[in-house]
């Protein structure tokens, strides 16, 4: 019977290696990740109001949190935002690809430009759409000047009912480029050999997009709604720069407000749990989502 | 008047001609087949009879009608793709059953269409699958029946073995065969590989280039080779070719390849510079009709199975025989061999056409 | 054309007119992307007057630079009016080590993952993984709180640090996807070559990951550059970030507002983003779409 050595330390330390360089960045993620979430989590249960104190409070701040009708005004808004930035970004993204599929001589032009906006920050978005919403100055003064039409108006961006939608439009100019890409590639991934199989089955273009195309694209939509719904939630930059919230509170989000109530309103403990809130909200769709993506590719 | 008449068709595609005039002829119930390496314009002339691709001059009819001008849809046709091109969405029933939902039939005779030939090609019962779950070989059948359930008056085929493995492509080959002669369907095929070409075509397409290389029944383009490439192109192992020079009586080649003097069956012009195509199965054991027997070293020894392939030492050149199984022979041993020159197909070494071909002139075996 | 050809062009593809709408529709949509952007280059370049007067959608009559030198360099930010270039140069301090640093550890994040396995390393991936997701609110305070213990509020230094952090997640991300598609036989032939940990990484999987490199690389650069919520929260004042000192500047009440300034100021800031995107937009799209997890 043989005796295996006991290793040497160099050969121990061999083994670990990759462990050891892999600690420092999972520890990182851990503490300032995990960590984190726990301490917000920790923080939304206590009574903290301009500094984090650490007396327990139980639920009082999500309790106070859901009688601010802010928090009701930053909900809806990121009901209307949300839905229409996706549904619009969406039908935007689908139709560019849809058209830009068709043998275009000019795409390697037209892409770039449909896409660039995905390069710009927020803030510079936000500042370039404020401008030209402007209703003294901005788009509705030019289209009075060039047409004559005295009486046109498009004042979105100062009128508390419809400011939103202004934000969702500028959302949109950003991102449903990106969404065409995300269509196209999944377009471009089809065989060509089922479209022309289709053809010759007798199946009109607008027949093969409808049965055949389209459903194939469901990865791509699928794709687009997770990155249009968690951008959406996310979103604070733009809105700051573009209508910093208002006029008045008309333009309120989850994210504007957990950063007004923490930071400049001392309600520290209710900004923690409106935060906590919006990770329930991302996690309830990433979490499947990306469970659902490791599996595949480890299948 | 043939049932498919192609005529001076010219495919162009910025400049670069992709098909350079091609005619050809096919009866009804005809099972075409066009063979050539990869980039010889066979799937652009198929694409073109199938009016995926437009030709840019030339004309295409089908029982005397042109359909150049025609949508693919409106050509009754039928097309199997390499890919199979299943659609993933739809499961096989609905797969089989789009080309006709596409014409308007009524659901219950689709319904019965659909069944009555998924039970021909035996996948019945996986009629409610989607092909994601199917294996290679019942994609090629789904496929197949998706073709079969429209009852086109022609049939095309686009490579659709190349993507089964070599047992499977056998069984697959066989049943494509038994189809043609259940149905006497008419079919056009493509295929890069001449084995298939051979064992399922009533007529054979060589293509090269764009350019048809000859046109024949198997045996014909077996036999005697329009010109080198054919020759080269078709059977395994490929054609042995003995270049020389036409002896100054006429009656021989002398071969490059050694001092080996190889008499003709045909005078040729003294000094006309040859080549001597031999199959490997003219050459052998035997001993009869017109020819020579040599002595030659064997280097490689082949056995098949069923045959038994010798590579023998011709001067400079490396020659293969056929021989049953049973012989028995080993590397550095001399055979002795009889090279039937009765079915020597002899081609100009500079045009690289056939000058004289055995299977055309059988009377001068005699000689 | 024939009328043969004709025929053809109606049998085989959609009719002439209706690629002609379809030409139509994607210029609309071109001149839409491009709008904004047009205003805010023509209105830089504008004077107060003239932007007063004419309309947006008009070129410069009269283009002149000086918008610009006052947004570069002496513009009024908060209380000091030196203009946005020391912000731009905070932002470049901010971006290359976090870009960098971010960049080394994903790409030794990656490798671990992919080809020296460990039970559990699902369960580690997949937290990181999630930690791109999150809502940066849910970990603002604790954050604020710690860079106050460590003496980094207000720094670059910081700033850095946050970037590297919540940018692991992507960067080991992207390179563990790109690496998983190595074969595991190659780490094997060179470990029976006797070759090390990371002595396998340096001279076979880091040569030959130029295009993962270039695609974190941007990904990284446009992200941070472009950060507003962390810049706000962590760096007020001398310290801030390009994107933080453009909202101030444009969303300052003080005195006249000078749209053009904005608007030159709005362009700088947008400038490098672009610029990298115009020169490696292919890289650009594959980092997003990596993003995307779906590519």
């Amino acid at each position: 019977m043989s005796v295996s050595p006991a290793p040497s330390l160099g050969k121990r330390l061999q083994d670990w290696l990759p462990r050891i360089v892999l600690a420092p960045s999972l520890a990182l993620v851990l503490v300032f990740v995990y960590g984190f979430i726990v301490w917000t989590a920790v923080l939304s249960m206590s009574t903290s109001r301009l500094l984090p104190v650490y007396r327990w409070a139980g639920f009082d701040a999500y309790e106070r949190l859901f009688n601010q009708p802010n928090w009701y005004v930053a909900l809806k808004n990121l009901a209307i935002f949300g839905s229409i930035y996706i549904v619009v970004c969406i039908a935007i993204g689908l139709f560019l690809a849809i058209l830009l599929d068709q043998k275009i001589r000019i795409e390697g032009v037209l892409r770039p430009i449909y896409l660039y906006p995905m390069a710009l920050s927020f803030v510079v978005t936000g500042t370039a759409w404020k401008w030209f919403l402007n209703p003294g100055m901005g788009f509705e003064h030019a289209v009075r000047v060039i047409t004559g039409w005295d009486t046109f108006r498009f004042d979105w961006i100062t009128r508390p009912d419809m400011a939103i939608y202004t934000v969702a439009i500028a959302g949109i100019w950003q991102a449903s480029g990106f969404v065409m890409a995300m269509f196209l590639a999944g377009l471009r991934g089809i065989d060509s050999e089922m479209l022309k199989a289709a053809t010759v089955d007798g199946a009109s273009t607008f027949t093969i997009y409808r049965r055949i195309v389209i459903p194939l694209l469901r990865p791509a939509f699928l794709s687009a709604v997770i990155v249009l719904a968690h951008m959406a939630i996310k979103s604070y930059d733009l809105v700051i720069a573009l209508t910093g919230g208002g006029p008045g509170n008309a333009t309120e989000l989850p994210s504007t407000f957990m950063y007004s109530y923490t930071f400049t309103r001392s309600q520290m403990a209710v900004g923690s749990a409106s935060a906590m809130v919006m990770l329930m909200g991302i996690a309830a769709i990433m979490v499947p989502y990306l469970y659902s993506e490791l599996k595949e590719k480890n299948r | 008047m043939a049932f498919i008449e192609i005529d001076s068709l010219e495919r162009t595609i910025g400049g670069n001609k992709i098909l350079k005039g091609i005619d050809i002829e096919l009866e009804k119930g005809g099972f075409l087949v066009l063979v050539g390496p990869s980039g010889c314009g066979k799937s652009t002339l198929l694409n073109a009879i199938a009016g995926l691709q437009q030709p840019t001059a030339g004309d295409i009819r089908i029982d005397g009608t042109s359909v150049v001008n025609l949508h693919p849809s409106k050509r009754d046709i039928a097309m199997v793709f390499q890919s199979y091109a299943l659609y993933p969405n739809m499961t096989v029933g609905e797969n089989i059953a789009f080309p006709l939902e596409m014409a308007g039939t009524p659901k219950e005779n689709r319904t019965k269409e659909v069944g009555a030939v998924a039970k021909t090609l035996q996948i019945e019962h996986l009629l409610d699958r989607k092909p994601a779950q199917l294996s290679g070989g019942q994609r090629q059948r789904v496929a197949m029946a998706r073709a079969l359930v429209r009852k086109p008056r022609l049939f095309l085929f686009d490579e659709p073995l190349s993507n089964l493995d070599a047992k499977l492509r056998v069984e697959v080959r066989a049943e494509i065969k038994r189809l043609h002669q259940n149905t006497h369907a008419t079919i056009i095929y493509v295929t890069h590989d001449q084995i298939e070409a051979m064992t399922l075509a009533t007529k054979i397409v060589v293509m090269k280039d764009g350019i048809i290389q000859q046109a024949g029944t198997p045996s014909e383009i077996y036999n005697t080779p329009a010109n080198m490439f054919v020759a080269d192109f078709m059977g395994s192992p490929a054609m042995n070719m003995l270049p020389g020079t036409v002896t100054a009586d006429g009656r021989g080649v002398a071969l490059d390849a050694g001092a080996f003097t190889l008499p003709l069956a045909t005078p040729l012009t003294p000094g006309r510079k040859v080549t001597l195509g031999l199959r490997a199965e003219a050459i052998g054991a035997g001993q009869s009709g017109f020819g020579v027997t040599l002595d030659l070293p064997v280097e490689i020894v082949e056995p098949t199975g069923s045959d038994l392939y010798l590579w023998l030492r011709l001067g400079k050149a490396l020659v293969s025989a056929r021989f049953p199984a049973t012989v028995e022979q080993r590397p550095g041993a001399i055979q002795p061999v009889w090279l039937d020159l009765n079915r020597a197909v002899i081609f100009d070494t500079e045009s690289r056409e056939r000058i004289v071909g055995a299977a055309q002139e059988p009377a001068l075996a005699a000689t | 054309m024939s009328a043969r050809e004709m025929a053809i062009s109606t049998a085989a593809g959609p009719a002439r007119w209706s690629r002609v709408v379809i030409y139509g529709l994607l210029i609309v949509f071109a001149l839409f992307y491009l709008t904004p952007l047009f205003v805010m280059l023509s209105t830089s370049f504008k004077t107060l007057d003239e932007i007063r007067s004419g309309n947006i959608l008009a070129l410069p009559a009269h283009p002149t630079a000086d918008a610009w030198g006052k947004a570069w360099g002496s513009a009024c930010i908060g209380v000091t009016c030196e203009g946005i270039k020391g912000y731009f140069w905070n932002s470049i301090k901010m971006v290359v080590p976090a870009v960098l640093i971010s960049t080394v550890l994903g790409a030794l994040n990656g490798y671990v993952l992919t080809k020296w396995r460990f039970p559990g390393h699902r369960i580690v991936f997949g937290m990181m993984l999630f930690a791109c997701f999150i809502p940066f609110q849910s970990v603002l305070i604790p954050m604020a709180r710690v860079l106050g213990i460590l003496g980094l509020s207000n720094t670059t230094a910081g700033l850095v640090m946050v970037h590297v952090v919540y940018g692991l997640g992507f960067t080991t991300l992207f390179f563990r996807n790109y690496y998983d598609t190595f074969p595991t036989e190659l780490i094997q032939s060179a470990q029976m070559d006797g070759a090390g940990f990371f002595t396998i990484f340096r001279r076979i999987l880091l040569p030959s990951s130029a295009p993962i490199i270039v695609v974190t690389v941007i990904y990284q650069f446009t992200n941070i550059w472009n950060d507003f919520l962390f810049g706000v929260s962590f760096a007020s004042g001398g310290s801030s970030p390009m994107t933080v000192a453009l909202n101030n500047l444009v969303s300052s009440s003080t005195g006249v507002k000078e749209y053009n300034v904005d608007m030159a100021a709005a362009v700088i800031a947008a400038l490098p983003t672009l610029i990298v995107y115009i020169v490696a937009g292919r890289y650009f799209m594959r980092g997003l779409m990596a993003g995307a997890i779906k590519g």
